[in-house]
């Protein structure tokens, strides 16, 4: 549950900033004379649509149960039985395009603030089918190791394999759907509006949170991350 | 600043709030069934989860029948029992607690306490209350499966709850499971539209210091629900695989039957922890919108400003941060390591100093009040007397070394059913008298509310409190039958009756509240915009129940706290949030 501690660490440290900052600690009615210039959350020029607060919080609630798959992997990940499947060389393509899925849609987001509609419809289509090819590639890796007979009965660390990259995995097929909403509006749009631009942007941001999530998974998946799993275990134990 | 009536010492709206683009129904469907209004929605949350309450309740009928009359009933076998106890907790705490006071008061408070049209994303809205009828019917369809619902009791612990031994092991169980993972979707999707109203559609003036407690508290639980339900998610998606896959995440190497099982080297403890990390917050989840509920009513009918307004705020945000890292006192017994257990009994018993701080904050806030004692106030005080009573056994039980004798007996069901069980249900009774003039323009009869709250009060504390002398004498819980036992003297038997029989007729009495709801629909006194003269928004909408979209052509502008009452010189003893300021006025 360490990595759950430290989440929620980040989380409550972000929370109690953004209450500060909202005046949580101020006394307006004790003050006299001109109270309050009025600060803006972030010191933004523009406060956030509400679209863009809606994914933030939402991107916590998945970080929250990412980090508590990976607390539990941790945990069970100390059994005597534990024995990690090989990893399927796949899987460093499916890296490869997963970042490129992330960067293609970043170009879309620069493109969208130029109001490059051409240059958006491309990055966005290059993007979609890279994050594609992904999913593809997952479910060949999973192929691959079912055929060597690694079944998710056989051992929990198999188990925990399916099970962590099919919840990523959902998590992309949703950011999918998101995206082609988002590539139909632009096709049909003559020319880049404000609110496309935020649309193509939340979409990136979301696309990055996913490879985010992805780069700790694949480095838990393919042992980078034991010692870390071992001082977890000390700190319980 | 364009608007000149605005004097200078008034803080600055947080942030032009953009109109919503309403959604506008066009049939009674999309009016009424599928609608996209947050107080239709907020109704439809309500009912649902008071009927699927009112089966829970005739489910703890089932469980004290058994109690009392061991074996007199024919139908109440050992199976019968165990579903009942588990479908009775699982019901009352997630699927009718958490969604109403979630889904139902916050649907119908938030946008109008903040001063918005709706909330924010209607659509997702919607969809989140489907989503959790669909989970109710998957839950109470299990009765109709072969084997009945899982009888696990409501913590599923496995290995025992997908074992053979055990109720509905073959359905059950995996509905039970299914349904769980639904409601958390559907929640999910609520919640995100709590958080983000809160944080983006308040009225122009309405700061987050401007806003009223129970908006406070139902934001920081569905906050914390957010944070908390993905351990359940996970702990029941996990089970699940093992239940259906046969994967070894929390199952370790058994024989069942004399047959060995395939499974190799899970851990029932890693369930526990995800479980509990979900399970305690759970408990403030419920609490806290209980907590700005009752502030609210207790300063309205008070007719005095809440206490330490600034205190109560930081004391709902300390009891969130808090309760998330207290999830280990649910499982003092399961062999952890001592300085665990310790650190466990010190986050859970500093609890208690935000929890106090806010009891007094009351007890100050009726301190030389103007005391109204209408059906809201007295369920509010009787809120009041018993979290305290909950809270305190609450201390007992945090501490390893009580804890440890007490555990597993009906001390600790008549501690958590005292702290979150009774001490919840008189809020949600006394906001319903509340905000019933509002939600339906009628008010609710006085003298049949006086009667059920007295009713329901005492008969709570004469079922409750013989309970804990029950489980100090040492009586188990969870037992089908006592049978004869060296320490538990004949009088417990009689005392188990009378609480059975008083369990019985309370339940029956919640009748006088339903028929005071239905009758006063039609025959109640026309009540008007403001019957409890009440300073907060929701208040001062310009039609009674709220039109669609709430505030008619323009928007409020807020000036002040809700709390403005008994404030000198004004012209009434209450100044709406929304009034514009007095000369020299210092309202926060």
């Amino acid at each position: 549950m360490s990595v759950m501690g430290l989440f929620f660490v980040f989380i409550a440290t972000v929370a109690v900033i953004w209450l500060v900052r909202q005046g949580v600690l101020e006394s307006p009615w004790l003050e006299e004379g001109e109270v309050a210039h009025y600060r803006r959350a972030g010191g933004a020029a523009e406060p956030p649509t509400a679209g863009r607060v809606g994914l933030a919080v939402f991107l916590a609630v998945a970080g929250c149960l990412f980090s508590l798959l990976a607390a539990a992997f941790f945990m069970r990940g100390d059994a005597p039985d534990w024995q990690m499947p090989p990893i399927p060389g796949v899987l460093w393509v499916n890296t490869f395009l997963l970042a490129a899925s992330s960067v293609a849609l970043q170009i879309a987001v620069f493109a969208a603030r130029r109001a490059d509609a051409e240059r958006v419809k491309t990055a966005l289509l290059v993007g979609a089918v890279t994050a594609a090819l992904f999913l593809i590639g997952q479910i060949w890796a999973w192929r691959e190791l079912l055929e060597l007979r690694f079944f998710a009965s056989s051992n929990a660390a198999n188990a925990f394999f399916y099970l962590l990259t099919g919840v990523h995995a959902l998590h992309l097929i949703g950011g999918l759907v998101a995206l082609a909403r988002t590539t139909d509006k632009v096709r049909g749009a003559e020319r880049i509006t404000k609110e496309l631009t935020t649309s193509v942007e939340l979409c990136a941001i979301y696309w990055h949170f996913l490879l985010f999530v992805w780069l700790l998974m694949f480095a838990m998946l393919i042992g980078w991350a034991d010692g870390f799993g071992a001082i977890c275990r000390r700190l319980l134990s | 600043m364009t608007d000149a009536s605005v004097p200078q010492n008034v803080a600055p709206p947080p942030a032009e709030v953009p109109d919503v683009d309403l959604y506008h129904a066009h049939s009674w469907i999309t009016k009424y069934v599928f609608s996209q209004d947050a107080k239709v929605i907020a109704i439809q949350y309500a009912g649902t989860a008071i009927t699927v309450g009112i089966l829970a309740l005739v489910l703890s009928w089932v469980i004290r029948l058994q109690l009392a009359f061991p074996g007199a009933i024919p139908f109440i076998d050992a199976n019968v029992y165990y579903q009942s106890v588990t479908m009775h907790g699982m019901i009352m705490v997630v699927y009718m607690l958490t969604a109403i006071f979630l889904g139902g008061f916050g649907n119908y408070l938030i946008p109008l306490m903040v001063g918005a049209r709706d909330m924010v994303f209607p659509y997702v809205n919607m969809l989140s209350y489907w989503v959790y009828l669909i989970a109710t019917l998957v839950l109470v369809s299990s009765y109709f499966f072969p084997g009945g619902p899982t009888g696990a009791g409501w913590t599923l612990y496995p290995p025992q709850s997908i074992l053979t031994g055990t109720p509905g092991h073959e359905y059950g169980i995996i509905l039970m499971l299914v349904s769980l993972i639904l409601f958390i979707v559907g929640f999910t999707m609520g919640g995100l539209n709590y958080v983000v109203t809160v944080l983006q559609a308040r009225t122009r003036g309405m700061t987050l210091m401007r806003m009223p407690l129970t908006v406070w508290g139902i934001f920081a639980a569905a906050v914390m629900a957010l944070l908390a339900f993905p351990g359940l998610f996970v702990a029941c998606l996990m089970l699940l695989l093992d239940r259906t896959l046969g994967t070894s995440f929390f199952m370790p190497s058994l024989v069942e039957l004399g047959e060995r099982k395939d499974y190799v080297g899970g851990s029932p403890i890693l369930f526990q922890h995800l479980f509990w990390f979900f399970g305690h917050p759970e408990v403030y989840i419920v609490a806290l919108p209980a907590f700005g509920i009752v502030s609210d009513l207790i300063s309205v009918h008070a007719r005095k400003n809440i206490f330490g307004y600034k205190m109560m705020v930081w004391a709902i945000i300390a009891i969130g941060v808090l309760s998330m890292v207290v999830w280990g006192h649910h499982m003092y017994i399961s062999g952890m390591d001592p300085w665990f257990g310790f650190f466990f009994a010190v986050t859970t018993l500093a609890i208690a100093v935000p929890t106090a701080l806010k009891v007094y904050n009351w007890v100050l806030t009726l301190w030389h009040a103007d005391i109204h004692f209408t059906t809201p106030m007295l369920f509010a005080l009787g809120f009041l007397v018993t979290f305290v009573n909950g809270g305190i056994t609450g201390l007992y039980l945090g501490n390893v070394i009580v804890d440890v004798p007490l555990s597993a007996t009906l001390f600790v069901v008549a501690h958590f059913h005292m702290v979150m069980g009774i001490a919840p249900v008189l809020v949600i009774f006394g906001a319903i008298y509340h905000w019933y003039p509002k939600i339906t323009g009628r008010m609710m009869d006085e003298r049949l509310g006086k009667i059920h709250f007295w009713i329901t009060f005492l008969g709570a504390y004469a079922i409750f409190f013989p309970m804990h002398y029950l489980g100090v004498l040492g009586m188990p819980r969870r037992f089908y039958e006592m049978g004869e036992t060296a320490f538990v003297p004949a009088s417990a038997a009689t005392l188990n009756i009378v609480i059975t029989v008083i369990a019985l007729a309370v339940g029956f009495a919640q009748s006088i509240f339903f028929y005071n709801l239905f009758k006063s629909l039609k025959y109640g006194a026309p009540a008007g915009g403001n019957p409890w003269r009440a300073a907060s928004l929701e208040w001062q909408t310009p039609e009674t129940p709220p039109g669609h979209g709430n505030w008619g052509q323009q928007l409020p502008v807020v000036y002040r706290w809700p709390y403005a009452y008994s404030v000198p010189g004004a012209p009434e003893d209450y100044l709406p949030q929304n009034a514009p300021p007095m000369r020299g006025e210092h309202s926060p």
